[in-house]
C-alpha cells in the first residue's frame, strides 16, 4: 500500500478486526434495528439509534430519523422519500463505502466517487392489477463514475470487489428469510 | 509403506465419470523419473490413461504398498503414530496423509428441501448422460467438473440450466500454446504457499473453467451460452419447493473475466521479458490478446419450481472436501480442514500431508507438482526421523494414500 494513499477508510482497523474475528465468530454477530411509527396516512418515521455488536449493546453517536411517505403521484403529501427509495439509498451507500475500502486497501487514491442508481418497478404488482408482476423491483442498474489514480481495469475491479464484499447487494440480490409478527 | 484402501490410482478408476479427461496435457504428466513418452503430447489422458501412468509409477515399489487396506484410525501414541487397517495395527512415527482433497462430493444444506420428484447426483454418481432421467438438469457449480457435464448433458439433447457463483475463467490456450503451458513456464504455478498475499483464497478457489478435448477447445460460459446451456446465478435456498437464485450472476461473470484478464497479462509481462522483447523459450508470431466479456442475455431467471416438472435432475458440481473421519489426532480447523504449513502438520510431529490445494505451491494438485513438494516434505521427515532415531520401530513411516492427483 501507498504512504500517499488516502480515502480517509481505515483499513488497518478494518484487517485487524478481520484477524481478530476469524478466532471470535461469535463477536461478529450484529443485530441492526430500526423503531418505525406509523404518523398519517402512508407517511412514518423510523428511528435508528441502537444496534447490537462486539457481544454488547451499541449506539450510534446520535439518533437519526428517517421519513417515508409517497409522492404527489401516489395522492401522498410526499413528506419523504418512498420506502422502496430507501433500498436505493442503502445499496448506492454500501457500493460506494465498498469502492473506497477496496482503493485504499489496494493504495489507490480516488477522486470522486458518483453513482446513479435506477430501481426498475412495474407498480401494477403493488396495485394487486396483475398477479403475475412482482411487488418489488424488476431489476437494478447502478452506474458508478470513478476519478482516480488507476487504470479502467483497475477501476472496474474495484466495483467488483465492492459487490462481493457490499452486504446490501447481498441482501437485494439473494433471498432472505424475513418472519412479520404482531407483537 | 505406502497403504492403498482399494487399488493403486482407485479414484480413478472408481471416482469419475467416463469421458473424464484430465485438464493438463500429457506432457505435463510426469512423475519423477517417468516422463511422458507417447505419442501425442499435446492431447489429454483419459482416466483410464492416468490409471495406467500411474501403474507404471508404482510398479518398482509395489512391494511397499499394501492395496486393499483401508485406514479406519490413526491415533497418537507416545514414540509416533498407531494406524488400524482393515488388515491389521501398524506401529510408526510417522505418517503422511496422502488421501487428498477430493474424497466426498459436497452440497449445501437445501439439497434436502429439494423434492424427490428430482432425482440428484454428484460426479461420483454420475456416470453419463444416458443415466439421466429425461428432461431438463440442473447442474450446479461452474468449475471445471460443472462446465465439463455441463455441456456433456446439453449434447445428449436434453436442456440445461447452469447455476453460476464465483469461478475460474481461462480459455483452453493462448497466444497458440496451452494455457497451463503458461502457468507452468511462466512461473505462477511456482508460486510457493508462503508468498501469497492471501493463502487462505488461493487454497480455496474453484478448479478452472478448462476441458481436456481434442480440439483444444475453450469451455467457458460464452461456449455455454452458444450451445444453448442457460445460465442463472448461485443458488442460494430453496423456498416453498422453488429454486431461489442469485442476482448477481453479472458480477461473479465480472470478477472472473478481471481476473483472468490479469492472469494474461502476467503472462504477456513475462513473454516479453527479456532484452529483444521476447522469451527465446516463447517465440510466437500470436499477440497479446483478450477473450470477449463474459455475456450475460437477458434477465437471468431468479427462481425455477422445482415441482413443475422442469428440471428433472440436478448435478451437484459444488465441490469435494477431504474425509478425516479415520483420522482422531486433533489438527482440523474448524471447517474440517488439516492445520498444516507446506504439508507439516506442525501441531502433531510426525505428521505430514502432501496433494492438498497449494499445499507449497499452486501447482501442488498437480501430476507435476508433486516432486517438489514430495522432496521438501519428506526432506523435513526424514530429518525428524534422524532427530530421533532411538530405538527404530519398523516401519519408521506410513503414507496414507487415495491416490490423488
Amino acid at each position: 500500500m501507498s504512504a500517499t494513499v488516502d480515502n480517509g477508510v481505515n483499513v488497518d482497523a478494518l484487517l485487524e478486526a478481520r484477524g481478530v474475528l476469524e478466532g471470535a465468530p461469535e463477536a461478529a454477530q450484529f443485530t441492526w434495528r430500526a423503531s418505525s411509527k406509523w404518523q398519517n396516512g402512508v407517511h412514518s418515521t423510523t428511528t435508528v439509534q441502537n444496534y447490537f455488536g462486539l457481544g454488547e449493546e451499541q449506539n450510534h453517536k446520535a439518533e437519526r430519523d428517517f421519513e417515508a411517505d409517497h409522492p404527489e403521484t401516489f395522492a401522498a403529501p410526499d413528506e419523504g422519500i418512498t420506502p422502496i427509495e430507501y433500498l436505493l439509498v442503502g445499496l448506492a451507500s454500501c457500493l460506494t463505502a465498498g469502492v473506497a475500502s477496496v482503493a485504499q486497501n489496494r493504495g489507490i487514491q480516488l477522486r470522486s466517487v458518483e453513482s446513479t442508481v435506477e430501481g426498475h418497478h412495474d407498480i401494477r404488482g403493488i396495485l394487486g392489477v396483475d398477479s403475475d408482476v412482482r411487488n418489488g423491483f424488476n431489476d437494478i442498474k447502478v452506474t458508478f463514475t470513478i476519478d482516480a489514480d488507476a487504470s479502467k481495469e483497475d477501476i472496474e475491479a474495484l466495483v467488483a470487489q465492492s459487490q462481493k464484499r457490499s452486504a446490501v447487494f447481498d441482501a437485494l440480490s439473494n433471498p432472505t428469510e424475513v418472519s412479520v409478527e404482531v407483537a | 509403506m505406502v497403504l492403498e484402501r482399494g487399488q493403486v490410482a482407485n479414484s480413478w478408476r472408481h471416482e469419475r465419470w467416463d469421458s473424464l479427461r484430465l485438464l493438463t496435457p500429457n506432457w505435463q504428466c510426469r512423475l519423477p523419473g517417468a516422463d511422458y513418452e507417447g505419442p501425442d503430447p499435446d492431447g489429454y489422458m483419459t482416466a483410464a490413461e492416468v490409471v495406467e501412468v500411474i501403474e507404471r509409477f508404482a510398479a518398482p515399489a509395489l512391494a511397499r504398498v499394501r492395496t486393499g487396506t483401508n485406514v479406519t484410525s490413526v491415533r497418537r501414541t507416545d514414540d509416533g503414530y498407531r494406524v488400524i487397517t482393515s488388515r491389521g495395527e501398524i506401529r510408526c512415527r510417522a505418517v503422511v496423509l496422502a488421501s487428498g482433497a477430493c474424497n466426498r462430493p459436497t452440497m449445501p444444506g437445501f439439497a434436502d428441501a429439494v423434492p424427490p420428484s428430482v432425482e440428484q447426483l454428484t460426479p461420483f454418481s454420475y456416470r453419463d448422460p444416458s443415466r439421466l432421467p429425461d428432461g431438463g438438469v440442473l447442474v450446479v457449480g461452474a468449475s471445471a467438473t460443472g462446465v465439463q457435464l455441463a455441456a456433456e448433458v446439453r449434447r445428449s439433447g436434453r436442456p440445461v440450466i447452469m447455476s453460476v457463483g464465483e469461478h475460474v475463467r481461462l480459455p483452453r490456450t493462448y497466444r497458440g500454446r496451452d494455457v497451463l503451458w503458461w502457468m507452468n513456464a511462466s512461473g505462477v504455478w511456482d508460486q510457493r504457499y508462503d508468498e501469497l498475499d492471501d493463502l487462505t483464497r488461493a487454497r480455496r478457489l474453484p478448479s478452472p473453467q478448462l476441458v481436456g478435448t481434442s480440439e483444444r477447445a475453450t469451455l467457458d460460459l460464452n461456449a455455454l451460452s452458444a450451445m444453448g446451456v442457460e445460465l442463472v446465478g448461485r443458488w442460494a435456498a430453496v423456498r416453498d419447493g422453488r429454486a431461489l437464485f442469485s442476482g448477481g450472476l453479472r458480477n461473479v461473470c465480472s470478477l472472473a473475466d478481471l481476473k483472468m484478464n490479469r492472469l494474461l497479462g502476467v503472462f504477456d509481462e513475462w513473454a516479453a521479458a527479456d532484452e529483444s522483447g521476447a522469451r527465446e523459450e516463447f517465440d510466437s508470431p500470436d499477440r497479446p490478446e483478450r477473450l470477449a466479456p463474459t455475456q450475460v442475455r437477458g434477465s437471468p431467471r431468479l427462481q425455477i419450481d422445482l415441482s413443475s416438472g422442469e428440471i428433472r435432475s440436478i448435478v451437484w458440481a459444488t465441490g469435494f472436501r477431504p474425509d478425516y473421519r479415520w483420522l482422531e489426532v486433533p489438527v482440523l480447523d474448524a471447517k474440517g480442514l488439516l492445520r498444516h504449513d507446506g504439508g507439516v502438520v506442525v501441531d502433531s510431529p510426525g505428521l505430514y500431508a502432501l496433494g492438498l490445494p497449494v499445499l507449497r505451491r499452486r501447482k501442488s494438485t498437480f501430476i507435476l507438482g508433486i516432486e517438489d513438494d514430495a522432496r521438501e516434505v519428506i526432506e523435513h521427515l526424514a530429518r525428524f526421523l534422524a532427530a530421533g532415531s532411538r530405538a527404530s520401530i519398523e516401519p519408521s513411516a506410513a503414507a496414507i494414500s487415495a491416490t490423488s492427483a
